[in-house]
């Protein structure tokens, strides 16, 4: 029985540091799926040789560079160019052609990471002459890997790899090309770059992105709860134009949220979804975007300063009772 | 007699045809939720799910990400994705660096079957030739669930029931089809009974 309530202290803990970050930083990870980011805190708390969650907490509010270190972990980069070639050719075949006539098209790329999927498309488009008339608005959280994004800088190794993928998307020119190797890098064709606009953008807290011809938005949700991907659906509804393109991650669906009326299927397999002219049903509304208040900010952190005492107290008791059962 | 609430399987190389031993030797009314891990192509489509399918009347079908965990079916983890359980008893999919050199990995699904289902899941290490997934059992065995290795003279491959076997103690190192009827036994069923 008194492992139950270790286990429960865990999640308790979590939950604790969860609001933490979220009350002092304004990070909230509240709703992302919880055995994932256990993980990565534990991974963290084994490279930082901390015991207890109740420890983690401190360090992120007393100390703003291991709070640093954390967002950098619980954000998983891990991305590919032409991740799914099917996916990239189904884009390139269906999708483009239906956009073709437009003055102007206005893809989003939600939860770009380091920019692999973000170039990637700016590669077809080139090949399919709309670059001309495309702007990308690549977005994610982290700085860090927006910077990276910015820069294009990939191993040689990987770009090999990603040769592969281009080739299996039906890539139409040599890989090689849209890269200068230094040493045992490879950097991206600057000119991919004109049309892409880099900015921070948590689909968590922040608002909607007008207008969007195509919304891309893969291996994202996977990390969210589905109130959290309920959310995102609705920003992604607003953010989109009638007829617009929604883009999943191949583990991904819109299928189980209120929004899938307001989408049609065009290619299940792939994941693409097109925004009919259905309106959005009041009953499908969803409390966007709470309100954090400076006020509540600092209130955050005298919240979580009793709360953590309240923590010690339990435990204090805990390992009482422990002691007496005799473990 | 302890209530188990699921089963979790991690399998490499010669994975495949120790999971379908396994399967065709479960009974008939077994109806356990079991989870898998099964080192795979990253290219591998749907042709194992029918393979598997073929020894079993449990459901087989890939795990999709946020559907809750039901008896009477087989979970297999898709090709470069970790197969993770929640608290809540449903099922995600990440796309985490890979653990072990392996996504999905053995460890990862391990670690939260073992948070989720604490002493009341069955941990089963297979055929391999790595060391994913000693980690995974070892925390099993930890918060009080069961281990189970596959005999390392009669697997086809042994170095990954070694590893698991070094990491921890184990409750039992059987050979394959001995590991069905260890399962039922568990369970609180007969002895044995044959497919
Ligand atoms: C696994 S990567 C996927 C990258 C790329 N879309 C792909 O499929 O290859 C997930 C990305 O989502 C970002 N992300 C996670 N939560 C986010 C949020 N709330 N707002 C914006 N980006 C987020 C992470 O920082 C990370 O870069």
């Amino acid at each position: 029985m008194d492992y139950y309530d270790n286990e429960d202290n865990e999640n308790l803990e979590i939950m604790l540091l969860l609001e933490a970050m979220n009350a002092k930083y304004g990070y909230d990870f509240r709703n992302y799926a919880k055995a994932s980011i256990k993980r990565r805190i534990r991974h963290r708390m084994s490279i930082a040789g901390i015991k207890k969650i109740t420890e983690v907490i401190e360090r992120v509010i007393y100390d703003r560079e291991f709070f640093i270190e954390l967002l950098g972990d619980f954000s998983i980069s891990t991305t590919e160019m032409f991740r799914d070639p099917s996916f990239f050719q189904a884009l390139r075949k269906s999708i483009f052609p239906a956009l073709q006539h437009l003055p102007f098209i206005k893809i989003w790329v939600a939860g770009c990471s380091t920019g692999e999927e973000v170039y990637s498309i700016a590669i077809m488009l080139k090949e399919e002459n709309l670059s001309d008339k495309t702007m990308i608005y690549a977005t994610d959280y982290s700085d860090k890997s927006l910077s990276a994004a910015k820069e294009g800088v990939f191993s040689i190794k990987s770009v090999k790899q990603y040769a592969s993928n281009y080739n299996d998307a039906g890539g139409i020119q040599s890989f090689s090309n849209y890269f200068t190797a230094k040493g045992d890098v490879a950097v991206i064709d600057k000119s991919l770059r004109h049309n892409v606009v880099f900015s921070i953008h948590n689909l968590a807290s922040d608002g909607v992105f007008g207008e969007m011809n195509i919304i891309l938005c893969r291996n994202v949700l996977i990390y969210f709860n589905r109130e959290l991907q309920n959310k995102v659906f609705d920003l992604f509804t607003k953010s989109l134009e009638e007829g617009g393109f929604l883009c999943l991650g191949s583990k991904e669906t819109i299928r189980l949220s209120p929004f899938s009326g307001n989408y049609d299927e065009v290619l299940n397999d792939e994941k693409i979804y097109k925004r009919n002219t259905r309106p959005v049903s009041y009953s499908q509304k969803i409390d966007n975007n709470p309100v954090v208040t400076p006020e509540f900010v600092t209130k955050g952190g005298e919240l979580i300063r009793a709360m953590k005492s309240k923590i010690e107290e339990l435990d204090c008791l805990i390992s009482g009772v422990q002691g007496k059962g005799g473990v | 007699m302890r209530r188990y609430e699921a089963v979790v399987i991690g399998a490499s190389a010669g994975g495949l045809d120790a999971l379908k031993t396994l399967l065709t030797h479960l009974p008939n009314d077994f109806s356990l939720p079991i989870a898998v891990v099964l080192h795979l192509h990253r290219n591998t489509k749907g042709e194992l799910i029918n393979v598997l399918q073929k020894g079993t009347r449990l459901n087989v079908n890939y795990a999709q990400d946020k559907k809750r965990i039901q008896k009477g079916y087989l979970y297999i983890a898709p090709p470069d994705y970790h197969l993770l359980i929640e608290d809540d008893k449903t099922l995600s999919l990440s796309v985490d660096e890979p653990v072990n050199y392996s996504r999905p990995s053995i460890d990862v699904l391990f670690e939260s079957a073992s948070d989720a289902f604490r002493e009341h899941v069955i941990g089963i290490i297979l055929t391999g030739a790595n060391r994913d997934g000693s980690m995974g059992l070892k925390r099993i065995k930890e918060r009080g669930g069961t281990a189970i290795v596959e005999n390392p003279q009669s697997a086809e491959y042994s170095e990954m029931p070694l590893a698991a076997i070094a990491e921890t103690q184990s409750d039992y190192i059987l050979d394959v089809d001995e590991i069905a009827r260890k399962i039922y036994e568990l369970l609180g069923g007969e002895k044995c009974k044959t497919f």
